[in-house]
């Protein structure tokens, strides 16, 4: 199933095409988007960072889960937003792109090893809340969201450049494919 | 008194000749490559910053000593600062006679100036001195300071890729 017709219909509703074509809003909300970069991602790096046991080790792992907590989930809403209104203004070429859609893909993943964390060593907090290191399970989740936040990082600011845009062509046929181009029948005029 | 020495535009165009600026401008990925670095340490040094400040401002690690928190988060700091420094001098040399004439750019190198310099004195003293000894309120204005200088690096930096 593709979501081309969905995209293609957002991009004609008036809310799309005012933020797409206006002077200030889109390039406010992008820098609202990347400058949320820093409290998000910073707070969750000093979060990952001290379930690999390299900062912040005398603090115990359930204070910095409360105290950090609320700052992550701020600024996971703050970047959520932001970021679903950047794909309301471009929805086409977004759904299209490439990069776009291996950002996707890693946030799902990071998404499920968020999952797989508190659903799973989290639970068993009281047993290594105090330990410099904690245990092999949690620091494989610090390292996991390390790893796929900076695939999020650099596949989203990807996004702007058009090397592999499908009115781009010719493309190699990867490209295409990954990308969801629509191409016209070979044959047909251009 | 020769003051010529002050003027940088001969430096600026002497980056923009050199192979590295020519290289930069040039390549296709690299300015892309280099600028996700960038945009990686942001989020690093952005931790490192808002850790401290918030903490002063007391909110976050609020239960935790300023000088423990302040401790941990300065060799992130200090890391995050230099690869952005290195990345921030290469994207510079892309362009350098563009941003030598960008307001944005002006405005971003002064915070980054004012705020490396305060991070290194005023509020790395005032952090890592025993709690008690500074009054709450200069404790707050130090966090206040601080984050206005680092959103002035920020918002100015973003500001740089907007204007022409």
């Amino acid at each position: 199933m593709s979501l081309l017709p969905f995209c293609q219909w957002l991009a004609e509703t008036p809310g799309s095409i005012a933020l797409r074509e206006s002077l200030y809003m889109y390039p406010l909300v992008e820098s609202a988007h990347v400058l949320t970069l820093c409290l998000f991602l910073g707070m969750t790096i000093m979060f990952d960072l001290r379930l690999l046991g390299v900062t912040l080790t005398g603090v115990p792992m359930a204070e910095i889960r409360q105290r950090l907590g609320p700052w992550i989930a701020a600024g996971f809403v703050l970047m959520v937003t932001t970021g679903a209104l950047l794909f309301y203004a471009i929805p086409v070429r977004s759904y299209q792109s490439l990069w776009f859609r291996i950002k996707v893909v890693a946030l799902i993943l990071a998404g499920l090893n968020a999952f797989v964390f508190h659903s799973g060593i989290d639970r068993r907090l009281a047993e290594w809340d105090r330990q410099c290191l904690p245990p092999p399970a949690a620091r494989r989740a610090g390292a996991a969201s390390l790893m796929l936040w900076a695939v999020i990082v650099v596949t989203g600011r990807m996004i702007a450049y058009k090397w592999f845009d499908c009115d781009r062509q010719p493309q190699p046929r990867i490209v295409n494919v990954l990308a969801g181009c629509v191409l016209p029948a070979p044959g047909a005029r251009r | 008194m020769n003051l010529s020495i002050l003027d940088v535009l001969p430096w600026i165009e002497w980056i923009a000749a050199s192979r590295l600026g020519q290289a930069m401008n040039t390549s296709t990925w690299a300015f892309a490559v280099i600028e996700s670095i960038h945009l990686l340490a942001l989020a690093v040094i952005g931790g490192a910053v808002l850790m401290v400040d918030l903490r002063l401002l007391g909110f976050g690690l609020r239960t935790q000593p300023i000088d423990q928190v302040a401790r941990d988060a300065w060799p992130w700091f200090v890391r995050s600062w230099a690869v952005m420094i290195v990345t921030g001098l290469l994207l510079f040399s892309s362009e350098p006679l563009k941003l030598y004439y960008s307001t944005p750019f002006f405005w971003k190198m002064t915070c980054l100036l004012l705020g490396t310099l305060f991070a290194v004195s005023v509020r790395r003293k005032v952090t890592l001195t025993a709690e008690g000894r500074t009054s709450p309120v200069v404790l707050k204005l130090v966090g206040v300071v601080s984050l206005l200088l680092w959103f002035g690096v920020g918002a100015a930096g973003r500001w740089v890729g907007f204007s022409g």
